[in-house]
């Protein structure tokens, strides 16, 4: 298996007036092709700020950082810009759509920054992941006109229209009802299978018995990283589950 | 992200807010309008008195006896007689920037004819006097070189003249008039000219040979003053220094003695007359370009709310792979495309409301494309600096913070 991400030693610290905050106390891991990972932690274990510097939005003060073999802690502001357009794909808790703008034009956008792709390629490979995420009857809607877990579709159909080396999402079912959540999870699932690369970032135990494992953080350090060995199918308890009777 | 896509973007922006892009526009387009409008004003009085002032002479240089002494009493303009024909031979034949020269001498008296009478004035001067005082015969013809040399009892009148003697839409032509009992026959009547703009009647005169007024009327060889014609009005300077220096050398004048004569020029007049519609013209386009830069602090107040507003666009924008240039672009070319926008339609306003007022005011009005070019050019770096701040602060957010602005 291929390393897509290897992590040697974080360190992050944060200076706050006087005193200096340790978020992150050396951490080291090794996530491989085709992984389903949830970070798991209670808040202020450090999880946010591991999630940014997995997506390379904050550099580590210590520590080296391996991104599809590439140094990420070396790399200035602009080369980490273009990592995050090609290597990942972000899905946020409150999906981040463009107000006022059509399900295509919102998957297009990663691709908008990528000068080597044009306008015909960006438009069928928008249209590609939104089918991927079963929103093939919904291309021209604008964002005020959908659900939320039709937008958290949205957002995880622009996260996966450049090919990247991984998925990171932060809650990204975290502003969904359990039913919608189980959905997005099947569809997580669903990418899983397909080979994609996702780390699911939550507070939430309960997402951690559907993927293949599960590093928990605490005070800035990992303090267990188990493989799952009875992954959960979440498309069975999205059956199990009550229908809306009301 | 090529500009394409960044117009598209900013276009969709405007488009979000488009009360509030053409509240913002709307501070632009006053001030281009204005700049433009007052210009146009500006400019169009300056024009009306230029042609006002062209109309009395063809780059007009008048030479006129003066400061000359006498047992150190200074004498009056008109009881000195430093101007010769000789002078006037000599500017004639050996000055390279004047084209026509004439030899003026003038008298003011009642003209009779019949049993009625006028006061006017007689001009004395030579053929080329039409060309240098922008004039035309209307009817008749105009007196000849041998006339001038016969001193002929034969004059030019003006409507005035006509309309005084004769009564209104008479031709006189042929009749002849009295002026101080000498009889003079009328070969030519003047085309009209109107008052100018000093309110003087510049149709009031009796134009003859120079040679009949000195000595028929005045009695009298000196000149009193010789009108030049200058080749062009941007020579005005290097026609005053050469006459200058060959009156000078010609009346003798010693090195550091004062000049027996003066030297007017319309440039002078037109200078004096210009220079406050100049300073009117810069006070209004000040004001004008004020509401510009009130127009462009608009902007960038919006902007300023536009980024808050958009931060966390901006943070996902960044997240999923925009550099801190592409940001900056995106909000700049927003910013250009408000004030070029309202650019547009600022000069669309300007160059209406300047019609406007021509047509209702009848005000002269010349727009320049300088002015309109200018304003243009102004409210588009307007956009750019005005916008530069805002679109700063939007490319150096942080994206981990921008993303989760609430």
């Amino acid at each position: 298996m291929k390393k897509i991400i290897e992590l040697k030693d974080i360190k992050r610290d944060f200076v706050v007036g006087n005193e200096i905050v340790h978020a992150l106390r050396g951490i080291s891991f090794v996530i491989e092709e085709g992984e389903f990972v949830t970070i798991m932690g209670s808040s202020g274990s450090g999880k946010s700020t591991l999630l940014n510097t997995l997506g390379c939005l904050d550099t580590p003060t210590q520590g080296s950082y391996y991104l599809a073999d590439a140094s990420i802690r070396t790399m200035g502001r602009n080369d980490r810009a273009t990592i995050r357009n090609h290597k990942i794909g972000f899905v946020f808790q409150s999906y981040n759509l463009l107000a006022k703008t059509t399900a295509v034009e919102n998957v297009e956008l990663p691709l908008m920054y990528n000068p080597n792709i044009s306008a015909s390629v960006r438009k069928r490979k928008a249209i590609e992941a939104l089918t991927a995420v079963g929103l093939a009857d919904r291309l021209y809607h604008k964002s005020n006109q959908m659900s939320g877990g039709q937008m958290q579709r949205v957002a995880i159909a622009r996260a996966l229209v450049n090919d990247p080396a991984v998925i990171l999402a932060d809650e990204a079912t975290g502003n969904l009802d359990t039913r919608t959540s189980f959905e997005i999870l099947v569809l997580f699932q669903k990418l899983h299978a397909m080979g994609r690369t996702i780390i699911f970032v939550t507070h939430n135990p309960e997402i951690a018995k559907y993927c293949g494992r599960t590093i928990k953080l605490r005070d800035g350090k990992v303090v267990s990283d188990t493989l799952n060995p009875a992954v959960l199918s979440a498309k069975e308890t999205l059956a199990s589950l009550p229908l809306p009777n009301d | 992200m090529n500009l394409t896509n960044l117009l598209k973007i900013a276009f969709r922006a405007l488009l979000n807010n488009k009360v509030r892009g053409f509240l913002t526009m709307l501070g632009i387009i006053i001030g281009v309008a204005s700049v433009i409008t007052m210009l146009a004003i500006g400019q169009g009085s300056k024009k009306s008195i230029q042609e006002n002032i062209s109309e009395m002479g063809t780059n007009l240089v008048m030479v006129m006896p003066g400061a000359d002494m006498r047992g150190g009493v200074k004498q009056s303009r008109s009881v000195m007689e430093t101007l010769k024909l000789t002078d006037y031979e000599a500017l004639a034949n050996e000055t390279s920037y004047i084209t026509a020269v004439s030899p003026v001498v003038n008298t003011s008296g009642q003209a009779i004819y019949g049993n009625e009478n006028t006061p006017t004035t007689v001009y004395g001067g030579n053929e080329e006097y039409l060309y240098i005082k922008q004039l035309k015969v209307e009817d008749g013809e105009m007196f000849t070189d041998q006339d001038i040399r016969a001193s002929a009892k034969v004059c030019l009148i003006g409507r005035t003249v006509v309309d005084n003697l004769f009564g209104e839409g008479a031709n006189p032509v042929g009749k002849s008039i009295r002026f101080n009992k000498i009889p003079i026959r009328i070969i030519g009547v003047m085309e009209e000219k109107g008052y100018n703009s000093m309110g003087m009647d510049q149709d009031d005169y009796i134009l003859m040979p120079y040679t009949s007024v000195q000595k028929r009327i005045l009695a009298i060889t000196h000149l009193e003053s010789i009108y030049c014609s200058v080749v062009d009005e941007s020579f005005t300077d290097e026609a005053i220094a050469e006459i200058t220096d060959l009156l000078r050398r010609n009346h003798k004048i010693g090195l550091g003695d004062d000049d027996d004569f003066n030297i007017r020029s319309m440039q002078e007049l037109s200078e004096m007359l210009t220079s406050t519609t100049d300073m009117l013209t810069v006070l209004l386009a000040a004001v004008a370009g004020i509401s510009l830069l009130v127009g462009g602090i608009g902007i960038m107040n919006i902007m300023y709310v536009s980024v808050t507003e958009r931060t966390r666009e901006i943070g996902l924008r960044m997240s999923i792979g925009a550099k801190g240039r592409d940001i900056l672009a995106q909000f700049l070319i927003e910013s250009i495309l408000i004030s070029v926008t309202g650019g547009l339609l600022g000069v669309l306003l300007g160059v209406t409301a300047t019609w406007i007022l021509h047509a209702v005011t009848n005000f002269t009005t010349v727009i320049q494309p300088w002015s309109v070019i200018l304003s243009f050019a102004v409210c588009t770096i307007t956009g750019v600096f005005f916008g530069w701040y805002p679109a700063r602060k939007a490319s150096s957010l942080d994206p981990i913070e921008a993303i989760r602005f609430e």
